[in-house]
């Protein structure tokens, strides 16, 4: 139960990336584009697996 | 456009974050510690022997065996079970290298919690790393988390709940392996590193064992020994000997009714007397400067001198600190004066062993008690 428990958190990492990275491309505002650069990091460095 | 040049450097940082942060993340995961397998040193062993389970992961730790060939009492000893606490892993080394056994057994797990030694603590910013001078050059340590490596056990509950009592703790002591024990072997990697822990004190008849830990100055429970009634006559009579001879230390109750730590499980589901010994390790305390590998060495700090001067903490400090000499060498000493009181209370099962410990790390350092991995040639030598 808990690996199946984990791949689904993994899942939910890899769909906030995509849903992070979407809005960083579409947003006009350098400010939210900043702050989606630095909110994505912890998930890329888990769904890496480095951290 | 001026936007997109921005987007574009924006990525790029994250790109250089992700590159220079992950790679010294996955140094520290992959870091080897050398020990070279000393004269007393009889076998190797792993954790998965005793639960096949755990072969191939992080918690597969291995065991040392020194093994006198005279029958005796077996002891355990357990470094790194707080991967942050070093001072354990370090006096598992130098026993490792230097300790003889002449009668009975010793088995030394020098990184318990292997995985959460491949890990720092978020947010704590500290040194990943630490060495020890030696005549032949450095002996570099890693100083990991506290907890089981999140790449190896995730996510946390909501609440821990603990097997068997059903006792509900914070939820991150469910990657606790002083929270788990006695584990079981279908949960999370933490309680089968206790399971797998267990079943090898069960299977090698171990009759007691020491779990070696650090703990922070401004914490009651420091420079002692903490144990449950069935170990507390030889604890109270070693904290006699040795705040006589040696160096101050107390001896603190097992609480009955606190599950999961070594001190409490370990007795009361085995036939093993627990002991789990905490030596006063500055580097812990948050009131103090940067987490340098020069305070997780000297444990001098300036701020802890203030807090000691105004009778805040648990045990004696002053300017001379609370070395990695005086924190490994304890548990070393400490170690043996149980073995005397073992020896006094059983005496048809004893053990016996020598290793240095205490005054020899005061009087000229750890460095000549660490061998040399590369004069003790590949086969001598295993890698943690």
């Amino acid at each position: 139960m808990s690996v199946v428990i984990t791949l689904v958190y993994y899942l939910i990492c890899v769909y906030t990336i995509v849903f992070i990275a979407w809005n960083f491309i579409k947003t006009k505002d350098w400010q939210k584009a900043a702050l989606e650069i630095v909110v994505i990091l912890p998930f890329l460095l888990r769904v890496l697996r480095m951290k | 456009m001026k936007l997109n040049i921005g987007k574009i450097v924006m990525v790029v940082l994250l790109g250089l974050c992700v590159g220079f942060g992950g790679s010294e993340m996955m140094k520290l995961r992959n870091f080897k510690e050398p020990v070279v397998k000393g004269p007393g040193v009889t076998g190797m062993g792993k954790l998965s022997d005793y639960f096949p389970k755990l072969k191939g992961t992080w918690g597969d730790s291995d065991i040392f065996f020194l093994d006198s060939g005279k029958p005796g009492a077996t002891a355990l000893l357990l470094g790194g079970t707080h991967p942050n606490e070093p001072s354990g892993v370090v006096a598992a080394f130098t026993m490792i290298e230097n300790a003889t056994v002449d009668t009975g057994r010793l088995i030394i797990i020098p990184h318990y919690n292997r995985s959460g030694s491949t890990a720092t603590q978020p947010m704590a910013d500290y040194v990943p790393y630490f060495s020890i001078k030696t005549p032949w050059g450095k002996q570099t340590f890693r100083i990991g988390d506290r907890l089981v490596n999140p790449l190896d056990q995730w996510p946390d509950p909501e609440v821990y709940i603990h097997y068997p009592s059903k006792q509900m703790l914070s939820n991150v002591d469910a990657r606790n392996v002083d929270r788990t024990w006695p584990g079981r072997p279908n949960g999370g990697l933490a309680e089968q590193v206790g399971y797998a822990a267990m079943q090898l004190i069960k299977k090698e008849k171990v009759d007691w064992v020491v779990d070696m830990h650090g703990a922070e100055l401004l914490y009651p429970v420091t420079n002692c020994m903490v144990v449950p009634d069935k170990s507390a006559v030889m604890a109270q009579l070693a904290a006699m000997n040795l705040t006589a001879s040696e160096f101050e230390v107390h001896v603190e109750p097992s609480p009955s009714n606190f599950h999961g730590l070594s001190h409490r499980e370990i007795g009361d589901f085995s036939d093993a007397y627990p002991f789990l010994l905490e030596s006063p390790d500055p580097f812990l305390d948050q009131p103090t400067g940067p987490k340098t590998e020069a305070l997780e060495m000297d444990g001098k700090d300036e701020f802890l001198l203030v807090a000691a001067k105004k009778g805040l903490l648990f045990t004696d400090y002053d300017e001379k600190g609370s070395s990695m000499e005086k924190r490994a060498g304890r548990h070393v000493t400490i170690v043996e004066e149980i073995s005397r009181q073992w020896n006094d209370q059983f005496p048809d099962k004893p053990i016996s062993f020598t290793s240095p410990g205490f005054d020899e790390f005061v009087a000229n350092g750890i460095g000549p008690y660490l061998k040399d991995p590369a004069a003790a040639g590949a086969s001598n030598v295993a890698l943690e």
